[in-house]
């Protein structure tokens, strides 16, 4: 029962986080046809603008659930030796996480 | 007994080919998060560091990467939908099941297509 549900909840995770980053890359791709950023700047300040940087931080975090429950489920397919798969996996959500870290210092403790 | 396959006599159904591929599209952008983030990265840090990120874009090997990338996260979200639809059980018969699956392949290279055009 238990794995059922947590089955589920990847499941529902994966496709939620999906929606999430479908519509946020429409809208960075039409903003970057309407209105593509001149410079520097204007680049910058659209980024670290709070609107911006925070929805651009959710994507992050939709990303890096997304990428987790993806390749965790390309691994428990390929690697089977239960020692490599923990070594794999315990170094992918370290990765993950290292990244996420790199999103944060980014995105919301850059000081504009 | 050894069993001996000709990969070449297989025949995959297209939907599996789509499967497959929402796969190794999905490995290959993964592998890109770090690439994305470092591009994320020096656009912001510096005017300098955003001048030279420019100077990158400007380089084959970029321009190569950016297609292939192109290519993977067209797929990707083409597949995505596609599974997201089916979920919701638009499209989940087997002819038209076949000529979605057809048109996620297709497109993805269409939009690599196009990424191509646009960068070279």
């Amino acid at each position: 029962m238990r794995k059922v549900v947590s089955g589920l909840r990847a499941w529902l995770v994966q496709r939620v986080s999906a929606v999430y980053m479908l519509f946020f890359i429409v809208f960075l791709l039409s903003h970057f046809i309407i209105d593509p950023p001149k410079s520097y700047l204007a680049w910058q300040g659209w980024m670290l603008s709070p609107g911006i940087s925070i929805a651009t931080s959710v994507f992050f975090a939709a990303l890096l659930v997304h990428a987790w429950v993806g390749v965790r489920d390309v691994i428990m397919d390929y690697v089977h030796p239960i020692a490599v798969r923990i070594l794999v996996l315990v170094s992918l959500a370290l990765g993950l996480i290292a990244i996420g870290v790199w999103v944060i210092r980014i995105l919301l403790l850059r000081h504009a | 007994m050894p069993v001996f396959l000709n990969l070449l006599q297989i025949q995959m159904p297209v939907g599996a080919l789509t499967s497959i591929t929402h796969r190794i599209s999905g490995i290959l952008l993964a592998l890109g998060i770090p690439f994305g983030i470092y591009v994320l990265d020096s656009s912001l840090e510096s005017p300098q560091s955003y001048a030279q990120l420019l100077r990158l874009f400007d380089t084959w090997a970029f321009k190569a990467a950016a297609i292939v990338f192109t290519w993977a996260l067209a797929h990707h979200l083409f597949a995505g939908t596609l599974h997201l639809l089916m979920d919701a059980d638009v499209g989940s018969l087997l002819p038209a099941a076949r000529r979605s699956a057809w048109m996620v392949n297709v497109g993805g290279l269409a939009v690599a297509l196009l990424a191509a055009g646009a960068l070279l």
